[in-house]
């Protein structure tokens, strides 16, 4: 590629093309989602459309299965969201103020979850919930994700903290705060945009999780293996659409907020050097 | 360190001396007083057998210290050296391993620092990356629920003491180097601290901007006659603004005194060195000069530079020496001197007369140099 200056320089005709592939690639198949969602043939993927109908939508809205799948599915995301918050914002402010012996190991061991595959936290989780003997229950969904969950807000917090000025905490107790309003006052505001970005993506993993869930949710469904289980129904397959977009609809909204106001934050709190 | 009393011809008898808790005779000077408001008799800051231990390392190392009432007092010392651990400890990010620390006669060793009435000026300002100007000045006011209409009066009397004025919606981002600076003096300012603690908060700052700081803070520190207490590794500075400084080396205090008790009259050669450049002699070399092998100092802008034929009268040390090298530096000129029959000395001569041209001749030549007896200072052991 010809070397060109940042700024203003029109990029080439190759780069164009690249990147319009790029995003066909990465887009196609949401599209082909959204239009089947409209189609009146029920069973095949024929092109063009051979009608337009929004029944599909009042049909997906009688179904009590998939409303039942989705509430499970929000309520599971938000309570894991929720307690990887409150763990993870605690677990990265240990690791970063504090130097105690086995920190790094205590740091790896946060982060190991994240890499193992699904399947063996799954299987360890299960094999854990049938050794004590636990029912199967929403709580027990909520802990298998709050696994993973824990440490994408962790991992954030983490990296907001080593931005941050560690003198802060001190100017502010230093000022007459103590801990509860330096925290309020300072960490909090400091981290916001950090939490809300490891909150998104925390939510969105819990929301989309399969493997995991599997094994811990017993004879509970929530949405994605709710979709997985109408594979085997090919007649409902544009309900499945509808679904699929309430969905995308779900998760877009949130993370075009939360862009915005992470963008917003970075233009203004990059003072933490100088 | 050597923990005797000043020789009598360093104390001054027409001011009133203080009593140090570690035995010391200080003397202060007139100039010391800066408002009649403030009793040098009542001590702001006092240190009782100060340790602090980080597992094997002994930071702070059994220091006695005493701070008085309104004055601009220094911490001097290589980093490493204890003083921005004492520093922190006075504010209360960190507590003494041992011994205790009086705020006014009052035992702050175990207070967090919420509970003092001390503020800091943080090396890296420290200032509230998510507040303006305004926000961050007024903390402390906030914290203490003080009535809004008070805050903005207090932040914009602030402002005006620290020609900020028109700043107040600003982030801490849009300043300058020298505005975030005077934005954290403001900031501890405001809360009226009994003591305000500064840890090299002009580090950063290039040279220009340095020595203008220097002389606003002294000029700040007289108006609102709070005692300060500085930390610097820089001696100029030290010596510019302080009314007394405490030397610090491996966590002890070496001496204590006024700029020109350390500069003049240094205790340990650690000081004779670390403040200003000075010639250490000892041994053999010091038994041929003054008949006696004591080790001692001399500052290299007291020895005078003359011919060998030249004799300078009684009251002056002599030794002769050969002229190994010179730097001319505009202002004054620096010989390097190598004396018969071994050691060397540093001579600083003005360029009153000289030339370039001059001095740069002088290489090589025999020399005789000489300074008043008075002008050595013997050093303890």
């Amino acid at each position: 590629m010809r070397s060109k200056s940042y700024s203003g320089a029109q990029a080439s005709w190759g780069l164009k093309i690249a990147a319009f592939l790029t995003l066909l690639f990465l887009h196609v198949p949401i599209w082909i989602i959204f239009l089947y969602s409209f189609t009146p043939d029920e069973t095949t993927y024929t092109f063009p459309l051979p009608g337009f109908t929004t029944r599909w939508f009042g049909v997906a809205l009688g179904r009590s299965d998939l409303w039942s799948a989705l509430t499970l599915s929000l309520r599971v995301a938000a309570v894991a969201t929720l307690a990887a918050l409150v763990l993870g914002t605690l677990a990265a402010a240990a690791v970063y103020r504090s130097n105690f012996f086995g920190k790094e190991s205590v740091s790896f061991l946060l982060v190991l979850p994240i890499a193992l595959p699904g399947i063996v936290t799954g299987i360890a989780l299960r094999t854990a919930i049938g050794g004590l003997e636990i029912p199967f229950s929403f709580w027990t969904i909520v802990i298998g994700h709050a696994t993973f969950c824990v440490v994408v807000v962790y991992n954030n917090v983490l990296a907001r903290f080593r931005r941050t000025s560690g003198s802060l905490v001190e100017a502010s107790m230093d000022l007459g705060a103590n801990a509860f309003q330096t925290f309020r006052y300072v960490i909090f505001p400091n981290i916001a945009t950090a939490l809300l970005a490891g909150g998104m993506l925390a939510f969105a993993l819990s929301f989309d999780e399969v493997i995991v869930t599997t094994f811990t949710s017993g004879q509970q469904t929530t949405l994605p293996i709710w979709i997985f289980s109408q594979l085997t129904r090919p007649r409902d397959r544009p309900v499945t659409n509808v679904a699929a977009l309430i969905v995308i609809l779900i998760t877009f909204v949130p993370i075009f907020l939360a862009q915005r106001l992470t963008a917003e934050s970075s233009e203004t709190g990059e003072s933490k050097s100088g | 360190m050597g923990c005797g009393v000043f020789r009598a011809g360093e104390t001054r008898p027409e001011h009133p001396a203080f009593p140090l808790p570690f035995g010391k005779q200080v003397t202060i000077t007139s100039e010391f007083i800066v408002e009649p408001k403030n009793n040098h008799s009542i001590s702001a800051v006092k240190f009782l057998d100060v340790n602090r231990y980080f597992g094997e390392v002994r930071a702070v190392d059994g220091v006695n210290l005493e701070v008085r009432d309104g004055e601009f007092f220094s911490m001097l010392g290589p980093s490493g050296s204890g003083k921005t651990t004492c520093l922190r400890m006075i504010a209360g990010f960190d507590r003494p391993t041992a011994g205790q620390i009086f705020l006014y006669e009052q035992d702050v060793s175990r207070l967090p620092p919420y509970e003092r009435s001390v503020n800091t000026v943080f090396q890296d300002y420290a200032l509230f990356p998510h507040m303006t100007v305004g926000e961050n000045i007024a903390y402390g006011l906030m914290i203490k629920k003080v009535p809004r209409l008070e805050q903005s009066r207090r932040v914009e009397e602030m402002l005006e003491l620290m020609q900020l004025s028109g700043m107040t919606g600003r982030k801490p981002a849009q300043l300058s180097g020298g505005q975030r600076q005077r934005v954290a003096l403001a900031r501890a300012l405001i809360n009226h601290p009994k003591v305000l603690l500064l840890d090299e908060p002009l580090g950063a700052l290039d040279l220009k901007l340095r020595q203008q700081m220097q002389s606003e803070l002294k000029a700040i520190q007289k108006k609102v006659g709070i005692t300060f207490i500085y930390v610097t590794h820089d001696q100029e500075e030290a010596l510019t603004m302080s009314d007394r400084i405490a030397v610090f080396n491996h966590g002890r205090i070496e001496q204590v005194g006024s700029p020109a008790e350390i500069y003049e009259h240094p205790r340990t050669p650690f000081v004779a060195g670390f403040v200003g450049v000075s010639n250490l002699v000892s041994g053999e070399v010091a038994t041929r000069i003054t008949g006696r092998p004591e080790p001692f100092s001399i500052r290299p802008e007291k020895i005078h530079l003359a011919s060998q034929e030249e004799n300078p009268g009684e009251d002056q040390y002599i030794v002769d020496g050969v002229v190994r090298d010179v730097v001319y530096l505009g202002l004054y000129t620096r010989y390097m001197v190598e004396l018969e029959g071994g050691g060397d000395l540093v001579v600083v001569e003005q360029n009153l007369r000289t030339t370039s041209m001059d001095v740069l001749q002088s290489r090589g030549q025999p020399v005789r140099l000489s300074w008043h007896r008075d002008h050595i200072r013997r050093l303890g052991a």
